[in-house]
């Protein structure tokens, strides 16, 4: 006999673009005071350049959190390259508090250790999944092109494993040796200017045909259109989703946890939760494609 | 084996072979090593008339070894939840065909390989495995026995020397042919478009979903109905590859991401033997057999004057001929790329 599935959790991921230590620290003491949010990642994953400028106001909003009951969980970079990146990661590794792996670089450091796996390092099937978690995986975010059906498969072949769907947000879609930014306002990487600090939810990339299309962020290239997947949750338990990923943007995110938290407890249907979220200023349009196994851009309308 | 060790030893040329036809042109041309997949989606070049049968793959093997020639079999897409069997069945069978080495990026598939065929077949890490740090190689090596890693193409010439210094596996770079701008394998630019991507699929950008529209403007290049580029009428028009497009941002017409161009490091060899890498990898398993022949003898050519001490005028000269009118770039090899 099954007991009932437990509800989903939600986890605020880690904040993807590159805001000001101030706005960092305001956003996080109100996901403290407000978010009803059980776990909240934090740290740098895009580009290790910004490090320096995050890096000051990381203890005090680890503190607060831990205040506030959240767990906090440390993420690491994407894309580590030069010798600090490497040494950062390696620290973060070391400590007591749960951290996102993001690339197999952390793997070796982490090893043996609980930890989860963030939506950049590419678990697709259950054997890697069961490898991780022997590994010390507890959760893991698989990479957003994975559809529902593919999480709830993997969830069903490795029950000692939570798996995390990136419900919210601006989809991360790919990372460059080469940062956009820099080049879009013809600089070079390493003289960038940090020109991505402009755009706080990504920069709009649209088509010849003005068609909103892509975002990007430095070295990241995001979806235009914001994941925006609300299913009942039966659906959820269906597939053994343990946890939804929102992940963070400019728009007031302790308002995306409150619709999403209603959406878990059964308080309010997807539709409604839809228009709540409809209702905020996102950077773009709400689609959920992946989660059906379609094309990523796709909305919820334009899935038969 | 250090670094001064490899040095010394002569640089070995991987050369794509999307049919039996193009692995002999392959062959014949000067490969050392010549590199394939399976007619399915466990490679990451699933186009419609490529790839081996498991039958052919026997006969290529038995044809490249009679010439002196290595192959190496590519299962380098992320196997299917529920399907990974077909992923590991693709593994045997390349070994039961006598392959020289694996070239996978998938855990599910390197664990398969280390656990069952570790004294038969190498390991090589695949680009799609996207494994730039002395930490994540030796992951690798230490837990599946990888012998060779892939470098993903954001290393610039002094970082692949740097890196080479602090791993005892074999390295191999690209050198020719298409060039991916994202870190490989870490790329879900395709399926957002077209519900398809290089992981999922072995496809990038692919045919099914590419339009070619006319309208008063000119002709625009679509995919899934996204306007990749426009050309005017009359100018040639180019393949919707979606991250060599033409985009606006931030107010600017561009190639954001890259322009329509290919990789050519050719004049770097000396450069990358120096930097330690064993082996050069030419991109184009989805060319034609006379392209591979051309394409394989200049760097043949090239390659061994650069082991001769040749000088880079000498090399430029040999690779002359080898733009095809299109553009070029020597990509993230060179720092200022980024």
């Amino acid at each position: 006999m099954n007991a009932p599935a437990p509800t989903p959790r939600l986890t605020l991921g880690p904040v993807l673009f590159h805001w000001p230590a101030e706005r960092l620290a305001d956003f996080y003491r109100r996901i403290a005071d407000e978010a009803p949010v059980e776990r909240v990642h934090v740290g740098e994953v895009v580009c290790g350049k910004r490090m320096p400028f995050s890096d000051p106001c990381w203890p005090d909003v680890i503190e607060r959190l831990e205040r506030a009951g959240k767990e906090v969980v440390l993420a690491t970079l994407a894309l580590p390259a030069t010798v600090r990146e490497r040494r950062s990661i390696a620290e973060l590794c070391g400590d007591d508090r749960m951290v996102e792996v993001n690339d197999i670089t952390a793997l070796p450091a982490r090893s043996g250790r609980p930890f989860v796996t963030g939506p950049f390092l590419n678990v697709y099937n259950e054997a890697t999944a069961r490898f991780l978690a022997a590994k010390g995986a507890r959760t893991i975010c698989p990479p957003v092109e994975l559809s529902l059906a593919a999480i709830g498969g993997m969830a069903a072949a490795c029950p000692e494993v939570g798996f995390e769907l990136f419900a919210f947000g601006r989809l991360p879609l790919a990372i460059s040796g080469r940062c956009y930014h820099a080049r879009l306002h013809g600089l070079h990487k390493d003289s960038c200017q940090f020109t991505c600090e402009q755009d706080p939810d990504g920069l709009a990339v649209d088509t010849l045909d003005n068609q909103a299309f892509l975002a990007i962020n430095g070295v990241q290239t995001l979806s235009n259109q914001v994941q925006a997947f609300c299913p009942e949750p039966r659906v959820l338990a269906a597939h053994k989703v343990a946890r939804l990923r929102l992940s963070p943007h400019t728009c007031d995110m302790v308002a995306v946890a409150e619709a999403y938290r209603a959406l878990l407890d059964g308080r309010k249907e997807p539709a409604a939760v839809r228009a709540a979220l409809s209702a905020l200023d996102l950077p773009g349009e709400m689609v959920e494609g992946y989660a059906h196994a379609r094309p990523g851009w796709m909305t919820e309308a334009a899935i038969d | 084996m250090s670094g001064p060790a490899r040095m010394e030893a002569r640089m070995e040329l991987v050369c794509p072979a999307g049919t039996p036809a193009t692995l002999r042109a392959a062959v014949e041309a000067g490969a050392d090593a010549v590199y394939c997949g399976f007619r399915d989606e466990t490679n990451a070049r699933n186009f419609p008339g490529l790839n081996f049968s498991g039958e052919e793959l026997a006969e290529g093997v038995r044809f490249a070894h009679g010439h002196g020639t290595k192959v190496l079999v590519a299962i380098n897409t992320f196997a299917r939840v529920g399907e990974v069997d077909r992923w590991r069945k693709a593994a045997d069978t390349a070994v039961a065909c006598g392959a020289d080495a694996i070239i996978a990026g998938d855990i599910a598939v390197l664990d398969h390989v280390a656990t069952n065929h570790r004294d038969s077949v190498r390991l090589h890490l695949s680009v799609q495995a996207a494994a730039s740090t002395p930490e994540a190689i030796r992951f690798y090596a230490e837990t599946f026995g990888v012998r060779r890693v892939v470098i993903p193409r954001v290393l610039s010439v002094p970082e692949i020397t740097a890196l080479n210094k602090a791993i005892d596996v074999e390295t191999e770079a690209f050198v020719y042919g298409g060039l991916c701008v994202m870190v490989e394998g870490r790329c879900y630019l395709s399926s957002y478009a077209t519900g398809k991507s290089p992981n999922l699929n072995g496809v990038c950008s692919p045919p099914e979903a590419v339009s070619y529209d006319e309208d008063d403007k000119g002709m625009a290049a679509r995919l899934s109905g996204f306007t990749i580029d426009r050309y005017a009428p009359g100018e040639p028009t180019g393949y919707p590859t979606l991250c060599k497009g033409r985009f606006n941002a931030g107010g600017k017409t561009s190639y954001l991401f890259e322009e329509p161009v290919s990789l050519n490091a050719g004049s770097l060899i000396e450069g990358l033997k120096k930097a330690g890498v064993t082996a050069l990898k030419i991109e184009g398993r989805q060319r034609g057999k006379g392209y591979v022949s051309e394409v394989v003898r200049a760097f043949r050519r090239a390659v061994d004057a650069v082991e001769a001490g040749g000088d880079a005028v000498e090399i430029d000269r040999i690779l002359a001929g080898q733009s095809e009118g299109g553009r070029q770039t020597a990509g993230a090899y060179r720092k200022i790329w980024r």
